[in-house]
């Protein structure tokens, strides 16, 4: 995608997922998670949040468009956002089987198609949602509109002249540093930032801030889903310990119950 | 005007022996019996009371705890029942000489009745665990309190533990619908009752609820417990005045009415003290600083209607004696507003040696008037910056935690009793009756 003449001043596109609520003891019922619980913004997604209004109040980034998509309840998401500091934001509605049944790259797909308007200079995003933690949508957003990534940013620092970010990346062994040209996608890890509280008279302002509502089947593009889940369970309750008294029962355990030796 | 006396006589009780420590092994098992290695029992929670300890000893039901406190009672040896080790006023450590009694291998939550919401459970059951195990009934426990990971519900009825919900569902009293006791003589009460309505004869388990191990050992209790409630709000508002706390107070009450679950308060310097230990950064991102905070929780079953109702009172109090405020977006920015409230008390170390400390229970119009009295005091008495006098509590139940940090070790006696004349005054109480514990050792 070809950029536009350098900004003056830059926008900002934050995507806010409504997830499960990182405090929740999620359970598996007759095969299916129990989704009636307390939701929230994804916490990575407020370390993005965060990340677009610290860009805004040093005078670097002019706008923040907060974007969410999910069912009627995700408004909430993004009437967070906009107490925290987002100018407007898009909430794009679907009905909860569309939801359910939305795969990471459909919605990489939706914010390739809302970049059309939105054109924004920095897209930035949570590495991963909590609750289906696939850590794709940044990345094949980036592929889509065929801009650069830096991903798992635990430091982001956009140059004087606002043609490029550079991003320190957590990786596995260390810390890897990329220096990117924007338009780009940014991924948020952990270590960014430290998220703020909202004001009460923000919160209290956001509630009568007008939302953009789009419907997610007038976006004209394909949701039919490419996978198809076969079984959801919880995973195995954790076994007690126990002690052993010496180590030849340790050896007859480890070789007969652990089956590990 | 009220005199109290500090000085109290000590029972002449048996020194423990060989032959004792042999017999409790015989009742209760070899590994039921701990000799060495005995801090976690024999020191209490803030590392401020420890005393010399013969011998843990660890029942795992109320047979063997019977027969202990037989024993014990013949040869007249003394025993500290201890539950959590959790309390801070030294009532759970032995002073010299007694024997740990811990409940804590009374440990199985025996039945859980979904419909009737009534759980039987061991007096060692951590609260936490209860409600773990509550959890998936959708029923909760009626008390929250700090200690939640670490204290047991035979302590907690023992000594009659308020807690940040008291303000919802009220008091143990209420919630207890039945005990198993072993007395002092090693005599079984079993008065497990399970029904909410139950007049017949008289009501004998009310008289161990707070009665802090003197009357009986709690082995077993029968609590009826709420529905857990989905929704969920937690708002911290910041006001100038204290008169602006009380009526935001009294708005929060006519406006969220039964949704309200707790009303905590704290000033300003609890709340420095707070962030300055755990470091975390200060919730009121506009840098603003208020001299008093409240706490406001909300408990409902719908969302909507609970947010509905917060921001139609938000909107009245803002406008009026609220300067700033936030409200918790989701459950970790909960955990994180309660934690300011809730690490107060162990912060004050970091700010001096000495902490008295004062669970008092007053009319809540005076509840600030009894801080600002009191650094007067203290001001004058000691010595003008000598000591750190904060308040901070259960404020929707006129419970008012009055602390006094200073370096300074001789602080006490500037205190009381000029503190219990100040109380009685006005019709206070103190309310862990320290002194009560003391007369029994």
């Amino acid at each position: 995608m070809l950029r536009r003449t350098l900004p003056s001043s830059m926008r900002a596109v934050v995507g806010v997922k409504h997830a499960v609520d990182y405090t929740i003891k999620v359970q598996v019922k007759g095969g299916q998670v129990v989704k009636d619980v307390r939701h929230s913004m994804n916490p990575f997604d407020e370390i993005a949040m965060e990340a677009a209004v610290q860009l805004k109040e040093k005078g670097i980034v002019s706008e923040v468009v907060a974007v969410t998509i999910g069912n009627a309840k995700a408004v909430e998401c993004v009437r967070v956002a906009m107490s925290l500091g987002a100018d407007r934001s898009v909430h794009v509605v679907g009905d909860q089987t569309a939801i359910d049944n939305l795969e990471t790259l459909q919605v990489a797909k939706i914010f390739a198609k809302l970049h059309e308007e939105l054109q924004g200079d920095i897209y930035l995003m949570g590495k991963q949602a909590i609750d289906d933690d696939q850590c794709h949508t940044p990345q094949m957003l980036a592929g889509l509109l065929n801009i650069p990534q830096g991903t798992f940013a635990a430091g982001l620092t956009v140059a004087d002249d606002k043609s490029s970010v550079t991003v320190q990346r957590e990786v596995d062994d260390g810390h890897q540093t990329v220096n990117v040209s924007l338009p780009a996608v940014v991924s948020c890890d952990l270590r960014l930032n430290t998220p703020r509280f909202p004001n009460i008279r923000n919160i209290m302002k956001a509630k009568k801030m007008p939302v953009n509502t789009m419907k997610i089947e007038d976006l004209g593009i394909d949701l039919t889903p490419r996978t198809a889940t076969l079984e959801i369970s919880a995973p195995e309750a954790r076994k007690g310990g126990g002690k052993v008294a010496d180590v030849d029962e340790l050896i007859n355990k480890l070789k007969n119950e652990a089956k590990a030796i | 005007m009220l005199r109290v006396s500090l000085r109290t006589a000590r029972w002449a009780h048996a020194k423990v022996t060989d032959a004792d420590i042999a017999a409790f092994k015989e009742i209760l098992g070899e590994k039921n019996v701990l000799t060495e290695d005995l801090d976690k029992y024999s020191k209490d929670w803030l590392g401020k009371y420890e005393g010399e300890c013969p011998a843990v000893v660890k029942p795992e039901d109320a047979e063997m705890t019977s027969k202990i406190m037989k024993y014990c009672n013949e040869k007249n040896i003394a025993v500290v029942p201890q539950a959590g080790n959790t309390g801070l006023v030294g009532g759970s450590v032995p002073t010299g000489g007694e024997i740990v009694l811990s409940v804590e291998k009374m440990n199985t939550i025996t039945s859980i009745d979904g419909i009737s919401r009534v759980v039987e459970s061991g007096a060692g059951v951590v609260l936490q665990s209860l409600e773990d195990a509550l959890l998936p009934h959708n029923l909760t426990v009626p008390l929250d309190l700090a200690a939640k990971g670490s204290c047991c519900i035979g302590g907690n009825v023992a000594t009659n533990a308020g807690g940040i919900r008291f303000l919802r569902y009220g008091s143990l009293h209420q919630s207890v619908l039945g005990l198993r006791v072993v007395t002092a003589t090693g005599d079984i009460l079993d008065l497990r009752n399970k029904l909410p309505k139950d007049n017949t004869g008289y009501d004998l388990k009310q008289l161990f609820i707070g009665s802090e191990g003197t009357l009986g050992i709690i082995t077993d209790v029968v609590l009826q417990v709420p529905s857990e409630m989905k929704s969920s709000n937690v708002a911290l508002l910041g006001c100038e005045t204290f008169d602006g706390v009380l009526r935001t107070m009294q708005h929060a009450r006519s406006e969220l009415g039964e949704i309200i679950s707790a009303l905590e308060f704290a000033d300003a310097r609890s709340v420095e003290m707070s962030l300055s230990h755990t470091g975390n950064d200060h919730p009121f991102a506009d840098g603003e600083r208020p001299k008093y905070y409240l706490l406001i929780e909300t408990l409902g079953s719908n969302e909507d209607h609970d947010m509905e109702k917060l921001g139609n009172f938000l909107d009245d109090v803002l406008s009026k004696d609220v300067v700033t405020g936030t409200i918790a977006q989701d459950g970790t920015q909960t955990k994180n507003l309660w934690a300011v409230r809730e690490n107060i008390t162990v912060s004050f170390k970091d700010f001096g040696k000495h902490n008295l400390k004062y669970d008092v229970s007053l009319p809540t119009s005076d509840f600030y008037k009894c801080v600002e009295d009191t650094q007067a005091r203290l001001d004058q008495e000691v010595g003008k910056g000598e000591c750190d006098v904060v308040g901070f509590g259960h404020i929707g139940d006129g419970n008012l935690h009055l602390n006094v940090i200073s370096n300074n070790p001789n602080v006490s006696p500037s205190m009381e009793p000029w503190l219990y004349e100040w109380l009685t005054e006005r019709g206070g109480r103190y309310v862990f009756f320290l002194l009560f514990a003391l007369c029994y050792l």
